[in-house]
Parts: structure tokens; C-alpha cells; sequence
């Protein structure tokens, strides 16, 4: 509780307690906590002196801004026309049997959340994988399988 | 044609050894309005969609009155096919704080932003230094203007103008009415320029290759060159700057594989152009206008699956806060669906059709209004496809 308050102090302090500075501080408590729980949106709130309710609203119009508790790491592969045509549906799979969860899904260790998201800027080099902020374009079934099992040695004995 | 006609250009990623900060010491020198004069007088226009006049806008923020003014940088990218802004924005960062310190200095903001779609974080590690140092290189030659970077948080619609300043604003990313526009009434209610990342660069480089050089290539309604994103069936994918004004024909001679049945130009919000109308057809704003987006299709693809990826990527961004554009997408791929499972007659892809044309009259931004553009297209010149 201590390190939260903390956190929310010097995000404060960096962005500024109005309201500009909302996505900013939403960020960084994703980027420390991987979500924006409801306790957390509604001393955010206090702070810059606006209803939880605008918060809460603020980001769940964002799809970065988790307002469910998430993996500890994100990836996301883009469903886009390109990467479709360039073999997304491979990577899909190849992610599913490996972390044993469907798109949209959270590990049962909290470790992983796979998501496919829309156009993400490297159709050339379609198909793309980005994990947390990393790139990986032009990825292979084999590649995105072995980099999980990098993250995560446990995937690498069950498969 | 022969394929080595097309003209590729180099402006954008030349590496003439020529600081872009020495371009902002140059133009320092020359008074506001000399500098509108030029940019106006070559014809450039915005490079993000819109193609609104880059000069004129310019001018409209340096007439307004105000106390703070801002220059923001659109570097949102997220039009399916696009990703042209990061390679600018990796390779020659210095080229668009250069045209955001220009524009700076002409209108009279001290304060600017590059508006970063998230899913680009990854080059903040070098732009961040860069952004720095170009800060620095500022003060020294006596421009108060400082540049901050605002990180998106994953919402193609933040990319229009008034949502992304709705959204550093700290709220939803709702697009405004307009008017009024951002010239008067932009990011924080202040006389606000908002540029595409490739257009600051080419304001940068015509004030220092001048006007000339740009304005030879292109067409009376195209002036200049462009940067293209190419991807889809083609061994050539990648980044290539080419002259505004070229014809479909050519584009395909040059990146198809012998095999394109269509190209989708301007990405889900733009046209798709069959292959017999190639040869009538140029890219440019008074033919088929583009944010860089060019996706190509051969003969084996399937374009209902297509359309259906066009509209499945509206039904998510749409921001839903204007009825024509929310539902009007919802129905339009729930109906070109039902007549693909025989559950509607052909003839509803009329009815569907008109309801596109409804959407872009009714709905309230670019987005809803821009729908229609790859319906119709796609529709019209592959009906047997929508239906068997
Ligand atoms: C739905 C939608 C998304 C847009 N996305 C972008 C974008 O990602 N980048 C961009 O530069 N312009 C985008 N635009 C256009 C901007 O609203 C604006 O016209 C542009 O940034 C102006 O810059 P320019 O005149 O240099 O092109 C978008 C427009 C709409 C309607
Ligand atoms: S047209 Fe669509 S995206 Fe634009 S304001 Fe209306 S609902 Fe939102
Ligand atoms: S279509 Fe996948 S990155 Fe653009």
C-alpha cells in the first residue's frame, strides 16, 4: 500500500495533479501494476479532483489502459488484412497450444495475456508479434513459440 | 509502360550532410510571412488524409490573436496499411522537429507535441535524446519553443485531430464538432497547427531545397512527392517515395507479381481500385487520395473477406458516440454477412449501400464519413464475390 502510494505521489508530481495529466498517471500505474484497479482509479480520481466515475470512463475508452487485471506481460499479434495474408492465424496458434490459453486470455500464473490487436504498423513485415513495448516483425510460428520459452522456461517443458 | 519509368524520390530520407537545425537557423531569418509565401506557393498539402492545404493552415494560426498557441505532431499512425510515420520518425527525427520548430516560429507557439501512438513506445529510447538535444539546440539559437512527447494509449480514432486533443486533454477520445477548427480552437481551446509527421518533414526540406525542386514533381492538384506504404501480395513491400500523380497502372507495373486483381489505396478509410480501372485512374487528390496506404491483392483473395476485415476494424474503432456510425457500421458487416450466408437476397447489398451514403452525410467525423469509401468500392466491383 505504501509503494502504491508512493507511486501515485511521484506520478502526480511528474504529470501535475489536472486533469492533462490523467493519461500520463494512467499509464504509469498500468506500466507498475498492469491494470487500473478500482481503489486505484478512485484515488487517482480524489487527487486530481474528479469523479471516479469520469476515471473509470476515461480509460476504458482505451485499449491500453486495463481496467481488468492483466498478465504480467502482454502480447499482442495484429488480425489486421496483411498479417492475415502474410500468416497471422499460424502465430495464433502456435501461442495458444504453447501458453495453453485462447486469444483474449490471462496464463493461470498471471505471467502472460495474449491479445490480437488491429494494424500495428509493420504490414510489410506482416506477420508482427510486439510483446510489452518489444517488436518482433516478420515472425514465424517456431520464432514466437522459442521466444515465449525464453520469458518462460516452464512453457518449454510442456511442449 | 516500363517499370523503370515510375520516378522514385529522395527527399524525405536524404542524407545530404545538412543539420536540420541548420534549416531552423535559415528560416529564422526570414520573416513569418515569407515563409507561409513559400509553403503555400508549393502546393504542399497535408500528408495524414485530410490533404488540407499545409500553408493555409499555417497562415489561418498565425492570424488568430491568442495568448498560447501549440504545434502538434500526428504521429498516431493507425490507418490498416500505414507505417510510413515510423520509419520517418526512426530514421530522420530531426527533419520533423525541424518543421514543427518552423511552423513554431511562424505562427508564434512555444509549445509543441508529438502525439506517439503507444505501439510505438519502442522508439522512444532514441527520441527521447533526440527530443532533448533538439530542445537544447533551440535555446542556443534563440527560438523559445519546446517540444514534449504525449504517448497515445490505443485508439485508431485518437488519430483525427480533435480526438487526440480530447485525449491529451485527458479525456475520451471523442472527435468535436466542427467548426470550430483547430487554427482557432484546438488543443486546450488555443490556435492549434496539427501536421502529419511526413508533412513537417517536407516543410522542413522545401525551406531548404526550395520551392522548385518540389513543386516539378506531381500535378497541378498534387504537388510533390509522397511517401508510400506498400504491403499485401507483392515482393516488394516496404517504404518508397514516389511523385505524386501516378497512375494505378504504373504503381502496379512497379509492385505487383503479376498477378493484382485490386489495390485498396488509403487503407480501410480509402478505395479500392480494380484492376480495369488501372490504367484511368492516378493516385493523387484528384484521383485516388492517400495517407500512404497501398494494400495489394491478387486474384486468389477473397474480397468479401476483405471488406469484412475493413468493417469488423470500424465496428471496434468506431468511438460510438454518433448513432449513424456506431450501428451504421454494425449493420453493414451484419448485412454483407447475412446475404454471404443466403440469409438476405442479393438486392439488400442496394439497400446496404444506401445506408453507407447515409453514414457519410449523418455521421459527425472522418471516420463514419469515410466507411463508404471502401464499401462502395469493394461492393460495386466484386458484387459476385459479396453473394456467392
Ligand atoms: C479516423 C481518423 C484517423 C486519423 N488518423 C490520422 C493519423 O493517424 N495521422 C495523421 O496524421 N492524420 C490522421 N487523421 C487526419 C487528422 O485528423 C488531420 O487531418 C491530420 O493530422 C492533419 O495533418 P496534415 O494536414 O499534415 O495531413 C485521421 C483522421 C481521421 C478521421
Ligand atoms: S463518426 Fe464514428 S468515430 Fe466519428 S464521432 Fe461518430 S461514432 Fe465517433
Ligand atoms: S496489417 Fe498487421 S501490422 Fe499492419
Amino acid at each position: 500500500m505504501i509503494q502504491t502510494e508512493n507511486l501515485l505521489h511521484e506520478l502526480i508530481e511528474k504529470h501535475g495533479n489536472t486533469r492533462d495529466g490523467l493519461l500520463p498517471i494512467l499509464q504509469g500505474v498500468v506500466a507498475k501494476e498492469n491494470y487500473l484497479s478500482e481503489p486505484r482509479m478512485v484515488e487517482i480520481a480524489k487527487a486530481l479532483n474528479i469523479s471516479s466515475a469520469e476515471v473509470y470512463g476515461t480509460a476504458s475508452f482505451y485499449t491500453y489502459l486495463f481496467t481488468k487485471p492483466m498478465g504480467k506481460n502482454v502480447i499482442r499479434v495484429c488480425k489486421t488484412i496483411s498479417c492475415k495474408m502474410a500468416g497471422k492465424q499460424e502465430i495464433i496458434k502456435a501461442i495458444e497450444k504453447t501458453l495453453k490459453i485462447k486469444v483474449g486470455e490471462t496464463t493461470r500464473d498471471k505471467n502472460f495475456t495474449f491479445i490480437e490487436t488491429n494494424c500495428l504498423g509493420w504490414c510489410h513485415k506482416g506477420p508482427v508479434m510486439i510483446i510489452n513495448d518489444e517488436v518482433y516483425p516478420e515472425i514465424t510460428p517456431e520464432r514466437a513459440v522459442e521466444i515465449l520459452c525464453e520469458m518462460d522456461p516452464k512453457h518449454l517443458s510442456k511442449f | 509502360m516500363k517499370t523503370s519509368e515510375l520516378k522514385k524520390v529522395d527527399i524525405i530520407f536524404d542524407c545530404v550532410q545538412c543539420a536540420p537545425i541548420e534549416v531552423v537557423k535559415k528560416s529564422l531569418a526570414m520573416h513569418p510571412d515569407e515563409i507561409i509565401e513559400q509553403i503555400i506557393s508549393s502546393g504542399l498539402r497535408g500528408r495524414g488524409g485530410a490533404g488540407f492545404p499545409t500553408g493555409l493552415k499555417w497562415k489561418l494560426a498565425k492570424e488568430e490573436v491568442s495568448d498560447q498557441k501549440y504545434v502538434i505532431c500526428n504521429a498516431d499512425e493507425g490507418e490498416p496499411g500505414t507505417f510510413k510515420d515510423r520509419e520517418i520518425l526512426d530514421l530522420v527525427p530531426n527533419k520533423v522537429l525541424a518543421g514543427m520548430a518552423i511552423c513554431a516560429y511562424v505562427i508564434g507557439a512555444t509549445e509543441g507535441f508529438i502525439y506517439l501512438r503507444n505501439e510505438y513506445n519502442f522508439l522512444l529510447k532514441k527520441l527521447i535524446p533526440t527530443l532533448e538535444n533538439f530542445n537544447k539546440n533551440l535555446q542556443e539559437i534563440g527560438l523559445d519553443f519546446t517540444i514534449k512527447l504525449f504517448s497515445g494509449s490505443g485508439a485508431y480514432i485518437c488519430g483525427e485531430e480533435s480526438a487526440l486533443f480530447e485525449s491529451m486533454e485527458g479525456k475520451r477520445g471523442e472527435p468535436r464538432n466542427k467548426p470550430p477548427y483547430p487554427t482557432r480552437n484546438g488543443y486546450k481551446g488555443k490556435p492549434t497547427v496539427i501536421n502529419n509527421v511526413e508533412t513537417l518533414v517536407y516543410c522542413n526540406m522545401i525551406m531548404r531545397i526550395g520551392v522548385e525542386p518540389f513543386k516539378q514533381l506531381g500535378t497541378k492538384d498534387s504537388r510533390g512527392s509522397k511517401v508510400f506504404s506498400v504491403s499485401g501480395d507483392t515482393t516488394k513491400a516496404g517504404i518508397y517515395e514516389l511523385e505524386l500523380g501516378i497512375g494505378v497502372d504504373e504503381f502496379v507495373n512497379e509492385f505487383g507479381n503479376g498477378d493484382t486483381k485490386a489495390v485498396q489505396i488509403g487503407g480501410a478509410s480509402g478505395f479500392c481500385v480494380p484492376r480495369k480501372d488501372f490504367a484511368n485512374k492516378i493516385i493523387g487528390f484528384e484521383g485516388v487520395p492517400t495517407g500512404g496506404s497501398m494494400m495489394i491483392f491478387n486474384s486468389s483473395r477473397s474480397m468479401y473477406n476483405i471488406l469484412k476485415d475493413y468493417l469488423e476494424f470500424f465496428v471496434e474503432e468506431s468511438c460510438g458516440q454518433c448513432t449513424p456510425c456506431r450501428v451504421g457500421t454494425q449493420q453493414l458487416l451484419k448485412g454483407i454477412e447475412a446475404v454471404k450466408h443466403g440469409e438476405m437476397p442479393s438486392s439488400y447489398l442496394n439497400q446496404l449501400m444506401k445506408l453507407s451514403e447515409t453514414m457519410k452525410v449523418a455521421s459527425k467525423c472522418g471516420l463514419g464519413q469515410s466507411v463508404p469509401n471502401a464499401f462502395s468500392s469493394i461492393v460495386k466491383n466484386f458484387k459476385e464475390e459479396m453473394i456467392y
